[in-house]
């Protein structure tokens, strides 16, 4: 295959995991390894340097956004890039040691984790009354909702902490954001309305993989060749992405695509577990 | 929080979203001039083998390495120093947050900041790539 042919095809690859990641709200990176080492045999390694590019891009492109309208809880989001940074360092410490078929039997679990995730009724209701760690570390917020601006305090943010380690951890291990973990850590151990969970989970995204990506960038993960067409391509299906969700009903999509998803986990599942990495 | 302050924290984050997708446009607009370059030069050779891992020369993966290769408009080094622009703007927004917290005399935030911008540091100079 010619250069030019490889390029124009993981464009599209690259292209269609940015759509499918933004439409979910699972991110690029989900998406893009399967493709990568399913589809084109691409070495594990080189798809998980790539997918962190790919969480980056999307994370900062989307973040701004967000922050524009004020849902983003930065302070929230600062103290718990702590654990998720720290998580992430350790997770590509690890990774060395760790054989590409466990790492895909565990990405597959993680796959099928979030699929269920989107599924899951999400936490509405701002709590009144949140715990005294909350307030020592100045963490209530408010945002505002259609009905004007909603306050909100949250709780058990030892809970949360520990689950961003493991959100962490397991970001800098696979590759991916892990954006389902943390809005699970934040939404329902926290109790933080969903809204601001999400907006927030996606802010802490592009630190937490860039804590890991300077490290693989270093172990020669990243490849120009590769990272060309993905970095492109994912910021352009995730805008497109962006725009469908504001025209569309994407709830009905959503679970098509969350099975598709689960099938996609399944077989990583299946090609780890007989060892074809 | 007095009104005031509230309103220079807002600006803030407001600056801070608008870095990240200048640093996002920024680092996809290098990484497609040098695409294209490279395209051109190498686009009928055949694709290098990635179905097995094997290590990169420096070119590609030491800053020093890629800002070198990058200086002579060699296409592929010029797309890695896109992707350090890429990696280099959440980092780059915590320093600016660093800064904002130390305006406001927010203590406990400016610790919290440097100690996720030492962890980075840490992941980039303490010589984890094994």
């Amino acid at each position: 295959m010619t250069v030019l042919t490889f390029t124009l095809i993981m464009l599209a690859a690259a292209y269609v995991a940015g759509l499918l990641g933004s439409l979910t709200g699972l991110g690029g990176g989900v998406v893009l390894i399967p493709l990568l080492t399913l589809v084109f045999h691409v070495d594990m390694r080189y798809a998980i340097g790539s997918a962190l590019l790919a969480s980056i891009a999307n994370s900062s492109g989307a973040a701004s956004a967000y922050i524009k309208e004020g849902i983003t809880n930065i302070r929230l989001g600062m103290f718990l890039e702590i654990a998720t940074t720290i998580g992430a360092v350790c997770g590509a410490v690890i990774a060395v040691f760790t054989p590409t078929n466990t790492i895909a039997i565990l990405l597959g679990v993680v796959l099928l984790f979030s699929a269920a995730m989107t599924l899951r009724r999400k936490n509405e209701q701002a709590l009144q009354q949140g715990s005294r760690l909350s307030h020592l570390l100045k963490l209530n917020n408010s945002y505002p909702t259609k009905d004007g601006i909603v306050h909100y305090e949250l709780k058990n943010v030892a809970g949360g902490f520990g689950m961003m380690l493991v959100a962490g951890v397991l970001s800098g291990l696979l590759g991916i954001g892990s954006g389902a973990l943390k809005v699970l850590a934040m939404d329902s151990t926290m109790r933080i309305p969903f809204k601001v969970s999400t907006t927030t989970s996606n802010f802490m995204i592009g630190v937490t993989a860039a804590a890991s990506a300077v490290v693989y960038l270093q172990r020669g993960y990243i490849v120009p060749d590769i990272a060309f067409p993905v970095v492109l391509g994912v910021l352009g299906g995730a805008f497109t992405g962006a725009r469908l969700l504001k025209v569309i009903n994407a709830s009905t999509l959503r679970y098509i695509f969350c099975a598709a998803i689960a099938f996609i986990a399944l077989e990583m599942m299946y090609n780890g577990l007989h060892h074809k990495f | 929080m007095s009104f005031i302050k509230k309103l220079v924290d807002r600006d803030v984050e407001v600056l801070v979203g608008k870095m990240l997708r200048y640093g996002v446009f920024t680092a996809s607009g290098i990484v497609l001039a040098g695409g294209i370059f490279y395209l051109i030069q190498m686009g009928s050779a055949l694709v290098p083998n990635y179905q097995h891992f094997h290590s990169e020369g420096k070119e590609f993966t030491t800053f020093s390495g890629i800002l070198k290769g990058a200086a002579t408009f060699s296409s592929t080094e010029v797309i890695q120093l896109g992707v350090m622009v890429l990696l280099a703007t959440p980092i780059l927004r915590i320093v600016m947050s660093l800064g904002a917290f130390a305006l406001e005399k927010d203590k406990l935030y400016v610790g919290i900041t440097a100690l996720v911008l030492a962890v980075i540091l840490f992941s980039m100079f303490g010589g984890l790539k094994v």
